[in-house]
């Protein structure tokens, strides 16, 4: 591999604004999907039911559009679906106290699964998957790299601060960090930790379903079998990275998604010659290294994935 | 709403909580089909039929049970001791590589070793390869805290990209014509069909005798009661002398092995090469059936069957009438969810104040 | 009088099969100190959590203030100027001490905090009832005496009238609890009504105006503080006449089984620092001290689940073995201070968890395969000779009540699988033996103790309870901060010095 021909198509790459609309557009999808992951983890509940709820997300809001509804109407679907799917989590680990692993899987097959069979149900004989007309860049925005996006990055890179504001500066978030910490705290401050703790991870797995469906509705424009080819499960890595806050939950996202273009464009100029395979690889490792990295520091919500049986001292 | 612990198990509500947890199933399988617009009985029919129905269909099923019975088991032991597997599918994969590379006609012969001790070798070889590839993710946990759920996750996507790699250069056939498949095992390496005229092959026999030795092993030995110990309360297995580190190794290597076999035996028995849609996501209905086993061994046994059943008819019933395969999935992560929830519904009632 | 401020009527509470509160009716007069006595699952810590909201009553009705209280909402006991400081800390660690405060305070619909106005008048409700803190520390990083502070200052700062105080001194040095009883006086003076919860006799009837005694669900006596005993309040909480727990000097001190010298541990929440202590043959060694001063990194050690960092520690005169496993085997009984979590393991059968210490040992194991029989045999012994009542060897150990679950742990300590029924162990390490036991199973803890250093064991006891040290040790040492003083004969010590050396104010030396 020659050092001198690397660094070039290195900088080459870097310097190509295309690169880093790209990185956006990567990225939105994780950004969503680890704020999603936050608040339920700030909550106390580990959420593994994410790929398939993205899964749903990119289906259901795909499907909607298909049938005739606005984008944004799509949207709303795929988050609504998120939503359901975050209450059938909810009610399994909030109020039969399961094992939280279990259920995240288990929905994350159902949901999947569901999701999968409506396509073909829907769409029984087709050889190449029907498109839909995606959400159109931002032209009217005069900022560079921002312009070539679409509205959905946008939404992202707003409800990063935003949901900032709600967990550190309002009370709700407040009460949020603390069922997270210690649920009996909470109750003994007379918030019901179930109902927050049932709310936390709706709207968590909404976000998730909002994240699926920017796959089908702005990066690409149609519903492909295993199109989130586990963004899922990055983003859960993500957030333990991104030690519970939303800043640097972007930060991670962002670094992800800049290794991530990075490496299909490194192929395509052809300065390195390795299998692509190893090009592919390099996010799953990028997020086992991350973890390995924060491990001994992350500062955990400490009431994460004990079940709290109200009454039960 | 709160959750108040029943005073008394009654042998009754035990009994009748899979029942329950089937009929659920049934009944969000049944609109399901309706809504493929096919006929609810017939289809359920054809199911059966396809699954359970034909001695060829039982054939099918039990050739299919053979890798579920091998990941379920390697799931069973290690969410025993609270390590959660999730990598069984990337384990399966590595496993079955190691198993063509000891075994495969490279440059058309393969290794000159007799083939009893190639095979013992082979066979060794996926076991280790599983077994290593879990170590990683356990000792990480052990040492470092890092959540093991993560790391065998996005392991199962590095190992597949890996044996694409494989496939593409050192392991490549080359005669199947551009096809990305591995070189073929040596013939005397195969294992035997049990029944004739089937795709049943001894690894049935391989798959039953493990789930005998692994419920031995729990229940009878040392190293047992160890890794249920660990799995129950480490603070207070290590207080009773548990050595914690070494038994969450030996879980780790034990689980990842079980796993690493499913793949090697569905190579030597079912297929002869490897290739990447070898399995069909086994790694992961592994862990449907360790969990719809309650994590027993021997029950393991019985899951692995009725899951392979549904998946086998559903293939069987989606081809003569129309409804997609998927809804085999469906099913299997249904019956999951509502057997988890019968089950807990029998141990707390729900109290609404 | 003026009318109570808080009316209990007919309060029952069923669990299941279990009554933890039987028609109790009670009442609180404003600006009284009422103290709730009672024995472990008498039913006390229902009472108040039924009135603060985290149950509710199966039948009964309270009125706060003369209003009717609405059941099982702590908002609404909140509002009805109800609060508790509970007795396990209900703080978030990661959190500051402001966090943890005003939490719940605002209206959860409020799109905004109004942290300064929060902050100044949390440092005015602290000022008023002479708590200090510091309002930004992160409560992870904070003392006890300090987190208890906070949990008061919840309380006091949602405007509480009626504190709830659930075993407050639990925690605290005796100087700390003088503190704490400034406070109370202090509260009572700015118009609040107490309910104090305790078991330590003595305390109750300084502190408080009037005393409700609970035994098993039912409220058996109310009397004015005056006008009572320590030992007629024992009777009461006890139904039959109590004596305290008599001392029973040592008549036969032989050599030393264990020595510590200089011995510290790694730094931790709790740990040692310099750490000397001769364990003697036919001796009781007990350490008294504030828990979360290194009592649990000294037990931990002696039990084999911590590593010494320096300084040496000998067993009849070998270097201390590291594994759990070989201080069974040589002889070292352990009882740990948390039955539940680290004594047995709840989810395995009675007969493991009775040869659990054993199991990697010949004497139930032979290559690697469990000698079942044996085990169960061993186990069967054990619940005969300790009277453990269960539903049989096989139930889960979780099934056991406290007391039971104690007394397998004691057995499984004592009862040697192979040697006959008088074989003794060398050194005994009991860490909180009798704590959340009723009094007949503490009588029974106590005397099995006696009966082991009489026959010639070194016994290590660990305790809170001051007055269980002062009568079961025959020498004392105190435990603060990781260091010890030197042991000195029970009778040596005054309860003033031992309360000093408790806070880590070092008395005249004398010989260990």
């Amino acid at each position: 591999m020659n050092a001198d021909l690397f660094a070039n198509a290195f900088f080459e790459i870097l310097a190509n604004p295309e690169f880093w609309v790209a990185v956006l557009r990567i990225a939105t999808p994780l950004i969503l999907g680890t704020l999603g992951v936050l608040l339920c983890e700030r909550a106390g509940v580990l959420n593994l039911g994410i790929e398939g709820i993205m899964v749903a997300g990119a289906f259901t809001g795909w499907l909607a559009v298909h049938g005739g509804a606005p984008l944004w109407a799509g949207v709303l679907v795929a988050a609504l679906t998120g939503g359901v799917l975050g209450l059938l989590h909810a009610l399994l680990t909030v109020g039969l106290a399961l094992s939280q692993h279990v259920s995240g899987l288990g929905i994350t097959m159902l949901a999947s699964a569901l999701s999968y069979y409506g396509y073909r149900v829907s769409f029984p004989k087709v050889s190449t998957p029907p498109t839909i007309t995606p959400f159109a860049e931002m032209d009217w925005l005069n900022v560079p790299i921002l312009a070539q996006q679409t509205p959905l990055t946008l939404l992202a890179l707003l409800l990063v601060p935003l949901i900032a504001y709600v967990l550190y500066r309002t009370p709700v978030g407040l009460a949020l960090r603390l069922v997270g910490e210690n649920p009996q705290a909470a109750e003994g401050q007379g918030v019901s930790v179930a109902a927050l703790r049932s709310g936390a991870i709706v709207a968590g797995s909404a976000l998730m379903g909002v994240a699926g469906s920017f796959l089908t509705l702005s990066a690409f424009n149609a519903f492909f079998f295993n199109m989130v080819n586990g963004r899922g499960w990055i983003c859960i890595a993500l957030v333990v990275f991104a030690s519970w806050r939303p800043g640097k939950a972007l930060a991670g996202a962002l670094l992800f998604a800049f290794f991530d273009a990075l490496q299909l464009r490194l192929q395509q100029s052809g300065a390195v010659l390795l299998p692509y395979q190893l090009y592919l690889m390099l996010p799953y490792l990028l997020s086992i290294v991350a973890l390995i990295l924060v491990a001994r520091q992350a500062s955990y919500p400490q009431a994460l994935m004990k079940p709290y049986r109200k009454g039960e001292r | 709403m709160r959750l108040e612990k029943r005073a008394q198990q009654s042998a009754i509500a035990l009994a009748l909580a899979p029942v329950g947890a089937l009929a659920f199933t049934l009944l969000i399988s049944a609109l399901l089909v309706r809504w493929a617009g096919a006929p609810v009985g017939q289809a359920y029919g054809l199911l059966l039929k396809g699954g359970f129905g034909s001695v060829f269909a039982l054939s099918e099923t039990l050739t299919r049970a053979i890798p579920l019975t091998l990941t379920g088991l390697a799931a069973t032991v290690a969410f025993k001791a609270r390590l959660f597997n999730i990598g069984a599918e990337g384990q399966l994969y590595v496993g079955a590589l190691a198993a063509v590379a000891v075994g495969g006609l490279h440059g058309g012969t393969g290794f000159a070793l007799p083939a009893p001790l190639l095979f013992v070798l082979m066979m060794a070889a996926a076991a280790l390869a599983g077994a290593f590839l879990l170590l990683g993710p356990a000792l990480m946990k052990a040492r470092l805290g890092v959540d093991e759920v993560v790391t065998t996750l996005l392991l199962n996507f590095i190992v597949l990209l890996f044996v694409s790699l494989m496939l593409d250069g050192p392991m490549k056939d080359p005669s199947a014509m551009g096809w990305p498949q591995s070189v073929a095992l040596q013939d005397e390496l195969t294992l035997a069909k049990l029944i004739a005229q089937t795709r049943v092959h001894t690894g049935l026999l391989w798959a039953w005798t493990l789930a005998v030795i692994v419920w031995a092993l729990m229940k009878f030995t040392v190293q047992g009661f160890n890794i249920r110990a660990v799995g129950a309360n480490t603070r207070a297995a290590m207080f009773a002398g548990v050595p914690v580190t070494r038994t969450v190794v030996l879980v780790a290597m034990l689980s990842g092995a079980l796993a690493g076999l499913a793949g090697a035996i569905e190579v030597a028995g079912r297929t002869g090469y490897l290739t990447l849609d070898m399995s069909p996501g086994y790694g992961y209905t592994g862990i449907v059936i360790a969990m719809l086993a309650a994590l027993h061994p021997l029950g393991v046994v019985f899951a692995s069957v009725f899951v392979a059943g549904v998946l086998v008819g559903a293939d069987s019933m989606s081809r003569a009438v129309g409804v997609p395969t998927y809804i085999a999935d469906v099913i299997v992560a249904a019956s999951l969810i509502s057997v988890l929830v019968a089950t807990s519904l029998t141990q707390y009632r729900i109290r609404w104040k | 009088m003026s009318a109570p401020v808080l009316k209990l009527a007919h309060i029952t509470k069923r669990f299941g099969s279990l009554t933890a509160n039987d028609d109790i009716s009670l009442e609180l007069g404003a600006g009284e100190v009422l103290a709730l006595l009672g024995e472990n699952g008498a039913g006390k810590s229902t009472l108040v959590s039924i009135l603060f909201g985290h149950y509710t009553a199966d039948a009964g009705q309270i009125e706060a203030f003369g209003q009717p209280l609405p059941p099982g909402d702590p908002k609404a006991a909140l509002a009805a100027g109800i609060g508790m400081v509970h007795q396990h800390f209900t703080l978030a660690d990661n959190l500051s001490v402001l966090d943890n405060v005003m939490m719940g305070s605002e209206s959860l619909w409020q799109p905004f905090t109004r942290r300064r106005a929060a902050r100044a008048r949390l440092l005015a409700v602290a000022q008023r009832f002479g708590l200090d803190v510091d309002a930004n520390a992160r409560v992870g990083g904070l003392s006890v005496g300090q987190r208890q502070r906070v949990e008061i200052l919840k309380a006091l700062y949602r405007g509480t009238r009626i504190l709830i105080l659930d075993e407050p001194t639990a925690v605290l040095t005796p100087q700390e609890s003088e503190a704490l009883f400034a406070v109370l006086a202090q509260m009572v003076a700015q118009g609040l009504s107490i309910i104090f919860i305790s078991h330590k006799l003595g305390e109750v009837l300084r502190v408080s105006q009037r005393v409700a005694v609970l035994r098993a669900g039912k409220l058996v006596a109310q009397a004015k503080a005056s006008e009572t005993t320590q030992s007629q309040l024992a009777q009461w909480m006890v139904g039959h006449a109590v004596s305290a727990a008599q001392r029973q000097p040592a008549n036969n001190v032989g050599e030393a089984v264990c020595v510590l010298d200089k011995v510290s541990t790694a730094p931790a929440r709790e740990r040692l620092r310099d750490a000397s202590l001769t364990l003697n043959r036919g001796e009781i060694v007990a350490i008294a001290g504030v828990s979360g001063n290194g009592q649990s990194a000294l037990a931990q050690l002696l039990c084999g689940t911590r590593a010494a960092t320096a300084g040496t520690v000998v067993l009849m005169g070998r270097p201390w073995p590291q594994k759990p496993a070989q201080l069974v085997a040589l002889g070292v009984a352990r009882i740990p201070e948390d039955r539940h979590e680290v004594g047995v393991i709840g989810d395995l059968p009675l007969w493991e968890n009775a040869a659990s210490e054993r199991l990697q040992s010949r004497t139930f194991s032979r290559f690697g395969w469990v000698r079942r029989r044996a085990a169960y045999a061993y186990a069967q012994r054990v619940i005969a000779a300790f009277d453990v009542r269960g539903a049989g060897a096989d139930a889960p150990a979780r099934s056991l009540s406290g007391g039971n679950m104690q007394k397998l742990i004691l057995g499984r300590a004592l009862v040697h699988p192979q040697r006959d029924a008088t074989a003794t162990p060398k050194l005994i390490v009991a860490h909180q033996p009798t704590w959340g036991l009723d009094i007949g199973a503490v009588d029974y803890v106590q005397q099995q103790l006696f009966a082991a250093r009489n026959a010639g064991a070194a016994v290590l006891l660990i305790s809170d309870d001051l007055d269980e040290v002062l009568a079961l040790g025959d020498r004392v040492a105190v435990i603060h901060d990781g260091q010890l003083t030197p042991a000195r004969p029970a009778l040596a010590w005054s309860r003033e010095a031992i309360g000093l050396a408790m806070a880590g104010i070092s008395s005249p030396q004398a010989t260990p």
